[in-house]
């Protein structure tokens, strides 16, 4: 019995739905950070569901590079994290206003 | 095979609500563990064994020990104040923007006609088959990425110096 490719696209949906809100709901500049990293494996496992549906490997190759792409976003993103927090003393996004008019 | 997927995406969107609806951080960031390990086993479950092993090695340990330490650098007092109760008109424009990309996406996957998958190269591992294809096909992207991590790297490591100039 194999998965269907329609339940590979629908947990990603669903993944990818859950990152959006916390991206929308969370104050806390780390957790929003962990959202678009779920976001990012949402979009990894459609790829990875095409992959096996189509029987390529190009959709696993592409995997590889949105995960370093990940973690380099993560790495830089932690990193002005941190300048933040040295700078202004909060990480809650509703503190971080002066680009705001 | 098929309940194992149902399993593993139960776990996945769990832990995935629980990371994003949950106060602490710390909790959020161990629950975006289990999430990862769920996503890994979906992995496996599709075929693609190279990418459940970088899945786990990657994301579950060294992004996750980085979210850690992090969090336990900044070491946050103050907890997050509670989310804001939209206005109902923006309530009412949110419901009704998600309900047409739903329908968008629901129809464009029923409009779409997919071709039927190709056959497998035979007697080529999962690993092995990704490598000619990142060596091959892929080798200028490849490339890049490598000079991606040096700028992330770079990056990061005057971000974080202590004075800002």
């Amino acid at each position: 019995m194999v998965v269907p490719l329609s339940h590979y696209l629908a947990l990603s949906v669903a993944l990818f739905a859950l990152g959006v809100i916390g991206v929308i709901i969370r104050r806390n500049a780390i957790v929003i950070l962990m959202s678009i990293e779920m976001m990012l494996n949402a979009v990894n496992l459609a790829f990875i569901g095409f992959a096996d549906y189509f029987k390529a490997v190009d959709g696993q190759t592409f995997v590889f590079f949105v995960l370093t792409v990940a973690a380099a976003e993560v790495a830089v993103g932690l990193a002005l994290i941190v300048a933040i927090f040295r700078n202004r003393g909060s990480i809650y996004v509703d503190d971080l206003n002066i680009l705001r008019w | 095979m098929q309940i194992l997927f149902f399993i593993l995406a139960a776990v996945a969107l769990i832990s995935g609500g629980l990371v994003v609806f949950q106060r602490h951080p710390l909790r959020s960031a161990l629950w975006l563990i289990v999430n990862f390990f769920a996503v890994a086993g979906i992995y496996l479950l599709a075929h693609a064994e190279f990418i459940a092993a970088i899945q786990v090695i990657v994301y579950a340990g060294a992004i996750m020990v980085l979210f850690l330490f992090v969090i336990m650098l900044l070491n946050l007092r103050q907890p997050e104040a509670a989310p804001v109760i939209p206005h109902i008109g923006q309530k009412l424009l949110g419901a009704v923007l998600a309900g047409f990309t739903a329908l968008i996406m629901i129809y464009t996957y029923r409009r779409a006609s997919l071709p039927a998958g190709r056959e497998v190269i035979p007697g080529l591992g999962n690993t092995e088959s990704i490598a000619r294809s990142l060596f091959t096909d892929y080798l200028l992207p490849f490339e890049v990425t490598s000079v991606l991590l040096l700028v992330a790297i770079v990056g990061a490591v005057v971000l974080a110096k202590s004075k800002l100039k």
